[in-house]
């Protein structure tokens, strides 16, 4: 009898958990509606977005040769463009050699040490993120992909899995935030859905430019969980799942939020 | 020197209100902040800006600690005559940055 209860107990946990589902599809919104009027004018305006600082050095770090095979980014991809439109839409991407997802930023790492024969740039320098900024801005206004392509299907479930694993000293996982309780506020400032629209993106808190690793990383240690080093395999996963989530919605980088 | 988006429209009525906008690439470290070793970053900012229309003087500012990095200024002037809009920047360890526009007033 005790048995059955704590069986019928476990039918009415589970059965909770499985309401708390995906975010249609329709009622999907950017983080960019979540903002201020202030912040949006300040996105909005190419003049006044300080995020642009970062893709002119971007644009200017394209033509520039670097490493031991002396070229640069244009010696291979010319224009950008031309030859980067649509890239960050459909980033991270399976790297055949690697035998899994890349993420944009290790993409131009693996260009550097690779092509270039240069030194790899640090996560979070200003260099990395001045090229991903310029590269993501050439799919500006273009819808993220959903890609069905079967290499990258176990990591795009394992990115799934970690967003509704429950971490860290205060349990919670990215679900319970952004599926479960978006358009609330967390300690006065609203919950966003978590779509990676925007990235790389200025956030006025950190006044500079940051990677989407660099805000997973935040919202890991918010949690109080362990956070992984910069490049771990966990977080392009996560970015995977992420951009998966956002498919359709319309690539806004630089964007800028609060 | 470091990277500035300056924003002047091109042409303009004799008698207009056009706006001014200037975006400048930097850090502005206050002088309050300390490493993991209680060592304090140096000051570091921006402590002065000019605008000028054809050599006068049109807007000034002086920037503190607390003015976040990247400082961005927008303002407003009248369209008097064609001619050069010039911006200057100066600050710690000997900071120095400049950009033109020229405008045209029909």
């Amino acid at each position: 009898m005790k048995r059955g209860a704590v069986i019928a107990l476990l039918a009415i946990w589970s059965g909770g958990a499985a309401t708390a589902a995906e975010i249609p599809l329709s009622e999907r919104k950017s983080g960019y509606e979540f903002m201020g009027g202030e912040a949006r004018a300040m996105q909005d305006d190419d003049t006044a977005n300080p995020a642009m600082l970062w893709v002119l050095d971007g644009e200017a770090l394209w033509s520039r040769k670097q490493g031991e095979a002396g070229k640069s980014c244009a010696d291979c991809h010319a224009d950008a463009q031309a030859s980067m439109k649509g890239v960050t839409a459909r980033y991270p991407a399976f790297d055949a050699a690697r035998a899994r997802p890349v993420d944009l930023e290790q993409r131009i790492n693996i260009c550097r040490t690779e092509q270039q024969k240069a030194t790899p740039l640090p996560f979070e320098s200003k260099e990395l993120l001045a090229l991903a900024a310029y590269i993501a801005m050439q799919s500006r206004g273009m819808p993220i992909e959903a890609r069905d392509d079967e290499h990258l299907a176990p990591f795009l479930r394992a990115g799934a899995d970690m967003f509704k694993l429950r971490q860290g000293q205060l349990n919670l996982s990215c679900a319970v935030c952004h599926d479960d309780n978006w358009g609330r506020k967390l300690a006065g400032a609203p919950i966003p859905q978590a779509h990676p629209t925007g990235y790389p993106l200025y956030r006025l808190e950190w006044q500079t430019l940051g990677s989407l690793q660099r805000r997973l990383r935040n919202c890991i240690s918010g949690m109080r969980a362990e956070t992984y080093a910069y490049g771990a395999p966990e977080y392009v996963e996560l970015e995977l799942y992420l951009m998966w989530r956002a498919r359709g919605m319309k690539i806004e980088t630089p964007a800028v939020r609060p | 020197m470091a990277r500035a988006i300056v924003n002047v429209p091109p042409k303009a009525k004799h008698g207009d209100v056009f706006e001014i906008k200037a975006l400048i690439q930097h850090e502005m470290e206050t002088g309050f902040r300390v490493d993991n070793m209680g060592k304090v970053f140096p000051r570091d900012i921006i402590t002065d800006f000019v605008c000028k229309y054809n050599g006068e003087e049109i807007f000034r500012a002086e920037l503190f600690p607390a003015v976040a990095a990247n400082p961005f200024f927008s303002f407003f002037t009248t369209a008097t005559e064609s001619g050069a809009v010039t911006f200057e920047w100066s600050g710690d360890n000997g900071f120095s940055a400049t950009a033109s526009r020229n405008i045209v007033v029909e």
